[in-house]
C-alpha cells in the first residue's frame, strides 16, 4: 500500500539537514525530487505501509492511498504522534469517523542509561550464565537452572 | 556509477542487522566490553528507530514467562515449543531463551515502554506467553538503549550487508563482513574478531496474494529479505531445518495479526457455513498424534484444518469478530464507557502493529462490532523466530545443551566467530521480539567473551576484497554496457532488473515449491523441476542491472533470497515426509514418519565446489 506526498504541503524539509521521510524509511522508498523540491515514493509496491515517514513528517504532507489492486477509494488513517502518545483519526470510505488515543512512551525521550544495568565484569562473570543486570532483573532470586537431566552432556 | 571509495573500520564485534536481536546484542554486548576497551559496532540498511519487523510497532509481547509472579516455569515453554513444532526444536536454546527473556521485558518497561496491567499490579495477558502492550514506539526506545550503549560513532546506518569475510590463514574462522552505502557510493570493509549476524528472516521469496501496488504489503516486512541466512550460507556456516517454512493465518489483505482476537477476545474462527473448522476437523488430529492430539493445536495443523475445509467447499472463513464484540459488550452491560474501552482496544491492536489493517476496516466500512473479517493463509515466509524453526545451526549454552550440541561459546555458528541471533537462529521457535532480543543479548555476550580468550586480529585477503567489490558494483556495469540496445530501458535483451527478477523467483516458487498457487504441495518432480529452473535463473541473475544505488540494493536483496530458495529446496528434498502439514505437503510422502525423520536436517554449502551437503543430525534434549 503507497504512500503518497501532497505537493501543496511537502516543502522538502528544507529547515532541516537532510528530508525526515527519506532518512526514515526502513526500505529507502522516499526520496527528494530535486527539481521540484518536493518528497515522493519511488518504489510504491514495496510500501509496507509502516507510517514511519507519515508519522515523521513534519508538514503532516504525506498520506496513504490503499493500494489500488485491492482496497476501495476514500477512507483514510491520519496519526499525529507526540513525544508520549499517538493519536490516530479513521475516515471511512462512507464519511464515519473515530478518534484513538494511545499512550507510546511512560519516560523522557532519551533518557535510557544503559550502564545503569552493568554488572562489574571479571573474568568469572563473563564465563557465568548470567546477562548483565541478572537476577536483579529478572525479579527472581536466581537465574533458573534446568532441573531434569535426561542425557546431560550425553554422561 | 564510478568506482566507489573503499573504507576499512576495524572492530572487535561486529553486529550485522539492527532489529530486535542486534539492538540486544549491541546492548549487552557494549556492557561487558566497556571495561576491556572493547570496540561494538552495529551496520543496518536502514536506522535503527524503524528498522526489522518492529518498524511499525508491536500491540504484544509474545514471549514473557512471569517468573515473578510464578506464572510459568522456563520447562513449561519448552514443552509448549516442543508440541506446536510437532517434536522438532533444540529445546536447549528454547529453555535458554525462556529462563533470560523476563530480565529484558523489564527493562524495557523500566526504559519507558508502556504495558497494559491487571488491578493487582500483573501484566495483562493476551494468551499464556504473551502480554499486552501500547507498542507503537517499542522499536524506537529499544534502539535508544543500543545507540546509548555502543555510542553514536559506533552505528553505521544505510550500510546493506552483502558478503562475511573469512580469515585468509586461520580456517574457518571469520575476519568481518563488507558492505554497501545506499546513500554515498561507498564499500565498507568491516574487520572484526567476532561476527554477530541478526539481519532478520525472508520475505518476497514466495508470491504474495497481491501482485501489483500491494506486492510489498505482506504480513513479515518486506525489507527483511533473507541476508541472515544468505550471509552465513555462503560463509560455509551449517544451517538446520530450513525446510521449516511459516505460514500463517492472518486478516485478509491487510496481513493483520489474529492473536489478540483468537486468544484474549476468544473470536471464534468459522467457515462461510457458520460452521466451527476446528472442531468439524477434529479427527483430522490423530493423523498427526502425539502433537495432534495435544493442546494447544499446533500452528500447521490449525491451517491443515482450514485448508481442507476449503477443499471440502467451506471458504470464505472469517474471525467472528462481531459475535466476539457483541458478547464482550453484553458482559459489559453495554455500559457506553466500556463499550468504547473495547473498541479502542481492539482498534488498537492493528493502530500499534499494522495499520493497513485498520485503513482496510475502514475503506470496506467495516465495524469489526458488526462485520467479521476475512481470514486466508499468507504465502510462506523463511524465519526462525515465530512458529517456524529455520537457521543456523549454533552451539547451545555450557550447562543445558547435550555435549553434541555444545562447542565452546552460546549462540555460536560452525564457523569460529561467527554468532547468530533472532530469526537467524535455526531450531529454537516462538521467540518472537522479547525472545530474539534476548538471543541477541545471549551472543552478544558470548561474542565478547570470544574475542577475550581469542582475540587476535583478523587476517583479509586483499585480492578477495577486491574481487567481492567488483562483483558487488557489477549490475552498474552491465547496465552501462547494456543500455544502448533498446529504445526502452526496461527491456533489454541483455540485462534485467532487479523487479522482474523479483517477480520471477517467486513465480517459481509459487508454482514448483507448494506456494500459495500450488496450495502448498509438492513433490520431488515438482522440487527438482524447481530447482533446474532456479540454476538456469541464477545465470541469467549475473546480468541484472542498476542505474543507481537504491537499485543496487534491490540486485542484492533479489540474490539473497535465490540463496534462502536454493536451501529451502534442498532441505525440503532432503526431509522425505510430511511433518507440518498447512505449512507445505510432500504429496508422495503424505505421512508424518517419527522412525526415520524425528531429526534435524542439516546443510553445508561448499564454497569451493558449489556444492551442497545434507545430513540427519540426531535430536537430544534434556528435558521430560
Ligand atoms: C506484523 C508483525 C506482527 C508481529 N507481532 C508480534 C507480537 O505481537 N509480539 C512479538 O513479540 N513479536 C511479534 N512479531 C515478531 C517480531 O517482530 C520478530 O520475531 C522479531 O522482530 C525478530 O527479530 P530479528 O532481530 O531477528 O529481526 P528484525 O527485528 O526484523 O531485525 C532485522 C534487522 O536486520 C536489518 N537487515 C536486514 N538485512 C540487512 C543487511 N543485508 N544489512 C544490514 N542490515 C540488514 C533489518 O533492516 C532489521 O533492522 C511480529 C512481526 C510482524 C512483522
Ligand atoms: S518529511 Fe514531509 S516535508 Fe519533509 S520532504 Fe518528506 S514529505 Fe516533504
Ligand atoms: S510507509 Fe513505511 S515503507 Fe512506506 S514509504 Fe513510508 S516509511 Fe517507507
Amino acid at each position: 500500500m503507497p504512500t503518497y506526498v501532497n505537493p501543496n504541503k511537502c516543502d522538502g524539509c528544507k529547515a532541516l539537514d537532510r528530508p525526515a521521510c527519506h532518512h526514515i524509511c526502513p526500505t529507502d522508498l522516499m526520496v527528494l525530487d530535486k527539481a521540484l523540491g518536493k518528497a515522493y515514493n519511488q518504489e510504491p509496491d514495496q510500501c509496507w505501509e509502516c507510517y514511519a515517514c507519515v508519522k515523521v513528517c513534519p508538514q503532516t504532507a504525506i498520506d496513504m492511498r490503499g493500494y489500488a489492486d485491492v482496497v476501495p477509494l476514500g477512507a483514510s488513517l491520519t496519526p499525529l504522534r507526540g513525544t508520549d502518545s499517538i493519536m490516530w483519526t479513521v475516515k471511512f470510505r462512507d464519511g464515519q469517523t473515530k478518534r484513538f488515543k494511545y499512550p507510546i512512551r511512560t519516560t523522557q525521550w532519551g533518557s535510557i542509561d544503559p550502564g545503569k544495568y552493568a554488572l562489574p565484569p571479571t573474568p568469572e562473570d563473563i564465563k557465568s550464565q548470567m546477562l548483565c543486570g541478572e537476577p536483579k532483573w529478572l525479579m527472581v532470586d536466581q537465574l533458573p537452572v534446568i532441573s531434569s537431566k535426561l542425557n546431560k552432556r550425553g554422561e | 556509477m564510478t568506482q566507489p571509495e573503499t573504507e576499512t573500520v576495524e572492530t572487535d564485534v561486529l553486529i550485522l542487522g539492527g532489529g530486535m536481536a542486534g539492538c540486544g546484542a549491541a546492548f549487552e554486548a557494549a556492557q561487558w566490553a566497556k571495561a576491556k576497551g572493547l570496540r561494538v559496532i552495529i551496520v543496518e540498511k536502514a536506522v535503527i528507530e524503524r528498522s526489522g519487523a518492529v518498524a511499525m510497532g508491536l500491540s504484544a509481547i509474545n514471549c514473557y514467562m512471569g517468573m515473578r509472579w510464578n506464572q510459568n516455569k522456563p520447562e513449561d515453554f519448552v514443552h509448549y515449543v516442543r508440541n506446536d513444532l510437532m517434536g522438532l526444536s533444540r529445546e536447549d536454546l528454547v529453555y535458554d531463551i525462556a529462563r533470560h527473556v523476563d530480565s529484558s521485558v523489564h527493562m524495557f518497561e523500566d526504559w519507558g515502554l508502556p504495558i497494559f496491567k491487571n488491578p493487582d499490579g500483573t501484566y495483562k495477558r493476551e494468551g499464556r506467553w504473551q502480554i499486552m502492550i501500547h507498542g507503537e514506539s517499542y522499536k524506537p526506545i529499544v534502539a535508544e538503549a543500543a545507540r546509548s550503549a555502543v555510542g553514536e560513532n559506533n552505528v553505521y546506518e544505510r550500510i546493506f550487508a552483502a558478503r562475511l569475510l573469512l580469515d585468509s590463514k586461520v580456517p574457518n574462522r571469520i575476519a568481518g563482513a563488507i558492505g554497501f552505502s545506499v546513500r554515498d557510493n561507498k564499500i565498507y570493509v568491516f574487520k572484526a574478531k567476532a561476527v554477530i549476524s541478526s539481519a532478520g528472516g525472508a520475505t518476497g521469496v514466495f508470491r504474495p496474494h497481491a501482485h501489483a501496488e500491494g506486492l510489498g504489503r505482506i504480513w513479515y516486512a518486506p525489507w527483511n529479505t533473507g541476508s541472515v541466512y544468505s550471509l552465513m550460507i555462503q560463509a560455509g556456516a551449517r544451517m538446520t531445518q530450513m525446510e521449516h517454512r511459516l505460514v500463517v493465518a492472518r486478516f485478509k489483505d491487510g496481513y493483520g495479526p489474529v492473536g489478540m482476537w483468537f486468544l484474549l477476545f476468544k473470536a471464534l474462527f468459522k467457515n462461510a457455513k457458520g460452521e466451527l473448522v476446528e472442531d468439524k476437523w477434529a479427527n483430522l488430529l490423530n493423523e498427526w498424534a502425539p502433537y495432534g492430539t495435544n493442546k494447544p493445536i499446533p500452528t500447521p495443523l490449525r491451517n491443515h484444518q482450514m485448508l481442507t475445509d476449503f477443499r471440502a467447499g467451506g471458504g470464505p472463513f472469517y474471525l467472528r469478530t462481531d459475535e466476539a464484540l457483541q458478547r464482550m459488550f453484553m458482559e459489559a452491560q453495554n455500559d457506553p464507557k466500556k463499550i468504547r474501552e473495547i473498541e479502542s482496544e481492539a482498534w488498537e491492536d492493528f493502530l500499534d502493529m499494522t495499520m493497513s489493517q485498520a485503513l482496510i476496516w475502514a475503506s470496506d466500512n467495516i465495524d469489526p462490532a458488526k462485520t467479521p473479517t476475512e481470514v486466508v493463509l499468507t504465502e510462506p515466509y523463511l524465519m526462525g523466530s515465530h512458529a517456524s524453526g529455520v537457521g543456523a545451526w549454533v552451539s547451545g549454552p555450557e550447562d543445558v545443551a547435550p555435549k553434541e550440541y555444545f562447542w565452546g561459546y552460546n549462540r555460536m555458528t560452525t564457523v569460529n566467530g561467527l554468532f547468530a541471533a533472532g530469526d537467524g537462529v535455526g531450531g529454537s521457535a516462538h521467540k518472537f521480539s522479547s525472545g530474539s532480543y534476548t538471543e541477541g543479548r545471549l551472543a552478544g555476550k558470548a561474542a565478547v567473551a570470544y574475542v577475550l580468550d581469542q582475540g587476535t586480529s583478523p587476517n583479509i585477503d586483499q585480492d578477495q576484497v577486491e574481487a567481492i567489490k567488483v562483483e558487488l558494483w557489477k549490475p552498474f556495469e552491465n547496465y552501462e554496457k547494456g543500455k544502448g540496445s533498446s529504445t526502452r530501458d526496461d527491456i533489454n535483451p541483455n540485462y534485467i532488473y532487479p523487479k522482474m527478477a523479483l517477480h520471477r523467483l517467486q513465480k517459481i516458487m509459487d508454482e514448483y515449491v507448494a506456494g500459495l498457487g500450488s496450495q502448498f504441495i509438492t513433490t520431488e518432480a515438482m522440487l527438482l523441476k524447481g530447482l533446474e529452473r532456479l540454476q538456469v535463473f541464477k545465470e541469467d541473475l549475473q546480468h541484472l542491472a542498476a542505474r543507481d544505488l537504491h537499485d543496487l540494493l534491490r540486485c542484492w536483496e533479489v540474490w539473497d533470497r535465490v540463496w534462502c530458495s536454493d536451501a529451502h529446496i534442498r532441505h525440503m528434498l532432503f526431509r522425505q515426509e510430511t511433518r507440518w502439514p498447512g505449512y507445505y505437503y510432500r504429496a508422495d510422502y503424505p505421512k508424518m514418519d517419527e522412525q526415520n525423520w524425528k531429526v534435524f536436517t542439516n546443510s553445508r554449502y561448499d564454497a569451493k565446489t558449489g556444492e551442497w551437503h545434507l545430513q540427519k543430525i540426531p535430536f537430544l534434549t534434556n528435558f521430560a
